[in-house]
């Protein structure tokens, strides 16, 4: 038994959700069964999440107990990562402001990639931050257009406070091709689900199980959690009258969120993690051309290292949409007239863009060394009218995590916005800072003079021309009001 | 403060083109229809004008960069043609530019002129502008009217005037000027508009909707100056002269800092005073014969009159509901129907306002002329109230 193990947690579920019944409504002319599977909603992400701005948020999450410092490795995973050939943990590990010493690479190509992602930083020396992030997209009118969701998970490794013990690993590799998307394909191909079901859940699943088990010398009696992602219908139920195994089942995250590919079994993990009691046992599966087991023991320390927001603050923290269209825009399934104004040309000058890194990536405001004003953009002299100290003398105040308030705004319906209106307007920190800053995911309503707001990682522009994007921060309001 | 170019150059002629939907004429046959309007007006030919001074806002449509469209088609041989560009106060800042030089003696007689060819983007309002290579990176997308339309809610929650109230302050703004251009051949649009209409129009950028936002349209004006002597010299008996020309342009200060209160434009007050210093003016509300400001949203005229010091501070509302700034009130404000309804063709708008208080000194004003009026503002604003460019002048009888 190794020392090392889990040292952090935390989850990041898109605010938007829609109730799968109007998916499947939208589809009843050509597909009635749909409405068979239509219960509960899903999570879908907005025009401008993707896998990276999801990772960052799920990161900050499990970050905020612990801090960056100690971190040296990130490894970010995904099925649906924006970019084929640039690194996409680059991205999240300069929003994040983890050290440039930190090693980074991304893990794709199989949803098995969260857990054995998570299993390489378990046996490493190193205290390691991996995040499983998924925007998966499904055909319209598929069943998996109403079983998929979107979100990701981050969890920290290392042999310090850990909260649960890596006790063993096993893997199971086979090329069983249950699904694929060829590499420039938009949607996944499927096999039929029993033979899935009865030649690899039911077969490859308990061996990795056992092997885990045997090594750690544990029972299957003894285990308290089960964590079977939901890569189809009751295969949780299926693998546990397999295995024996009659503890509790970890919740599927299906009535409310949704598959989230190669980041679900990190974000069940983080809803286990976020109920369970120290000395648990929890056998950890990840499923896709072979199997991950994981076997862990929670620790006394999880009661203290608890995510701020986590799956269950994640899932609490929702706005309700009706309109299928506007998640079918949002995922490219409809092609909509957005009006000449939206031909603006997008390039992003890369080389600006990496000269000012510290601040639009880390959304560093400087505070003058003379007066103490905090400012954002950082400009050459301080902006404070008595002062005018050079920049050089800025200290960076990262404004990510600063409380602030709405001070003034508007809904712009002129803009081209994929997400009409744009709400734009000036964010008041409280530490003096002022910035002009859209404002994303507010529902109707739901912005005002003085609302409190946080600060969340976004896709900033899309440049459809030549497939780049860009990121920055935009503002959120921190609590969405009950209808 | 310097002595100031109060008196020191006259205007010897203006001209101002049809502005509206101009899709039969480019923008140098706009240049030419104000230029030979201004040339006959002035009694003077193309040769003896020894500088000039250009202005034009975008370049993604009209005619690209530099001033040689303007040299070209106004065939401005050999003389010094600069370019202005400064966003919608471009066109006040081209009559600054040929202002200082005759007032330097650098030039005896110089041109302004400004134009705009909006009407070729094939849609309706303004075109998005390049914000630089590193505003791209976090500034945030926004129509002009989204950054003016948040002067409401700083308005609002500063004098504790309500939504409905600054609708209703909005909408008669609107109104006037609607009945104004009805009374001005060269305007863009020319029709009375209910308030009724006015007020439920669709929302374009909240509060600020449809009848809210100016006219963009394609034209030019222009003026030529000189000294009070070279136009006495010319036979020039009723001259106009240049009162005051100033300028505040933001630092940043107002979109960095929490010092600024979202419910004014801080340069248009500096500018005002500068202004008012540099032409003599104590009592604005009782000495101006009549104001153009910068209407691009009927929400920034508003408080505009507030930081032209002409309406207490939060009295404006009232002011405007009173018809103090109607055609017949105390100070009539867009006379000619503003950039609301004689329209905004970026470039020339500082020179039409300009053309404006000219035409009504000079007794021109036809229709709409005002009762023996002897000193006018202009306020030209470019940019969003907080990170905006004001361009102030006052003209006035010698």
């Amino acid at each position: 038994m190794s020392s090392s193990g889990i040292t952090g947690f935390g989850a990041y579920i898109p605010r938007l959700r829609i109730q799968r019944s109007l998916i499947a409504d939208a589809h009843a002319w050509m597909a009635p069964s749909l409405r068979g599977a239509a219960k509960g909603e899903r999570a879908f992400c907005s025009w401008d999440e993707d896998a990276i701005t999801m990772a960052v948020e799920a990161g900050r999450d499990c970050l905020s107990g612990i801090g960056v410092e100690s971190i040296e490795s990130v490894a970010l995973v995904s099925t649906t990562l924006p970019f084929a050939d640039l690194q996409n943990s680059a991205v999240v590990s300069s929003a994040l402001q983890l050290k440039a010493s930190t090693e980074s690479m991304d893990i794709a190509g199989s949803q098995r990639g969260g857990t054995s992602g998570l299993s390489r930083a378990l046996q490493s020396e190193k205290s390691c931050l991996i995040i499983g992030s998924e925007r998966p997209v499904a055909k319209p009118a598929s069943a998996q257009e109403l079983a998929f969701g979107a979100g990701a998970a981050a969890i920290t490794t290392g042999s310090k406070d850990v909260i649960a013990g890596y006790l063993a690993g096993a893997t199971v590799t086979a090329n069983f091709v249950d699904h694929f998307r060829a590499a420039e394909e938009k949607y996944n191909y499927y096999w039929e689900d029993r033979w899935v079901r009865d030649e690899a859940i039911l077969k490859l699943v308990p061996k990795a199980a056992a092997s885990a088990l045997d090594q750690a010398g544990i029972s299957v009696r003894e285990l308290d959690h089960l964590i079977m992602p939901p890569v189809q219908r009751n295969a949780a139920q299926a693998v546990a009258r397999k295995l024996g195994f009659e503890g509790k089942l970890a919740d599927e995250l299906k009535q409310n969120c949704g598959y989230t590919g190669a980041a679900h079994p990190l974000l069940m993990l983080a809803g286990v993690l976020e109920e369970a009691g120290a000395g648990e046992y929890i056998l950890l599966i990840g499923f896709g051309q072979g199997v991950d087991a994981i076997l862990l023991r929670t620790t006394e320390h999880l009661a203290a290292h608890q995510p701020m927001r986590g799956v269950k603050g994640s899932l609490a923290d929702k706005l309700d949409t009706c309109d299928y269209l506007r998640m079918l825009s949002f995922y490219q399934g409809i092609e909509l007239d957005w009006g000449m104004r939206s031909e603006k040309n997008s390039k992003t000058m890369l080389s600006a863009q990496y000269r000012t890194l510290n601040q639009t990536a880390g959304f560093n405001a400087g505070r003058c060394a003379q007066c103490n004003t905090i400012q954002f953009p950082q400009l050459q002299y301080c902006v404070n009218d008595g002062c005018r100290a050079p920049s050089e003398q800025f200290e960076n105040i990262s404004l990510v995590d600063e409380p602030c308030k709405v001070f003034t705004f508007t809904n712009d319906w002129l803009s081209y916005h994929p997400a009409p209106p744009l709400n734009v307007g000036f964010i008041q920190f409280d530490n003096g800072a002022r910035v002009s800053m859209e404002m994303v995911d507010a529902g109707a309503g739901g912005l005002a003079v003085g609302v409190p707001m946080r600060i969340v990682f976004r896709i900033k522009e899309i440049d459809w021309q030549r497939c780049y994007r860009r990121y920055f921060w935009k503002a959120t309001p921190e609590l969405i009001k009950e209808d | 403060m310097a002595s100031g170019i109060k008196d020191k150059v006259a205007i010897l002629g203006m001209g101002c083109s049809q502005f509206g939907e101009r899709w039969d004429k480019d923008s140098p046959d706009l240049m030419a229809e104000a230029f030979d309007e201004a040339l006959l007006d002035a009694g003077v030919e193309r040769n003896q004008i020894d500088a000039a001074w250009y202005g034009c806002c975008t370049d993604s449509v009209n005619v690209g960069n530099s001033a040689i469209p303007a040299s070209t088609a106004l065939r401005l041989d050999g003389i010094p043609v600069s370019r202005m560009e400064n966003m919608c106060a471009t066109g006040t800042e081209a009559l600054r530019g040929a202002t200082y030089a005759v007032a330097a003696g650098a030039a005896d007689i110089a041109l302004a002129i400004g134009a705009e060819k909006l009407k070729d983007t094939g849609y309706g309002g303004l075109p998005p502008v390049f914000k630089g290579n590193f505003n791209e990176l976090w500034l945030p997308l926004g129509s002009a009217p989204a950054g003016f339309a948040q002067l409401a809610h700083g308005y609002e929650h500063k004098h504790g005037v309500s939504r409905e109230d600054i609708k209703q302050a909005m909408a008669h703004i609107s109104w006037k000027s609607h009945q104004n251009g009805t009374l001005s051949p060269k305007a863009h649009l020319r029709k009375a508009v209910s308030m009724e209409t006015i007020l439920n129009a669709p929302m374009i950028s909240d509060p600020i909707g449809l009848f809210d936002c100016c006219g963009v349209s394609d034209g030019a004006a222009c003026a030529i100056v000189t000294t009070p002597e070279i136009a006495r010299s010319l036979g020039k008996s009723d001259l106009v002269s240049i009162k005051a020309l100033q300028l505040s342009i933001s630092s940043g200060m107002e979109s960095t800092t929490n010092s600024w209160d979202g419910s004014h434009v801080r340069n248009t007050r500096i500018a005002a005073r500068r202004a008012y210093r540099e032409a003599g003016i104590d009592k604005p509300r009782e000495e101006l014969s009549l104001i153009e400001v910068h209407d691009c949203f009927s929400i920034t005229e508003l408080v505009t009159m507030e930081d032209l010091f002409l309406s207490e501070e939060g009295q404006a509302t009232r002011d405007v509901m009173d018809g103090f700034y109607d055609r017949d009130g105390g100070v009539p404000c867009q006379t000619d129907g503003g950039l609301k309804c004689f329209g905004h063709p970026i470039g020339a708008s500082g020179l039409r306002m300009a053309y404006e208080i000219y035409s009504q000194l000079l007794d021109r004003a036809g229709e709409r002329q005002l009762d023996s009026p002897s000193i006018g503002l202009a306020h030209n604003l470019g940019g969003v109230p907080y990170l905006s460019i004001s361009a102030i002048s006052i003209l006035g009888l010698m």
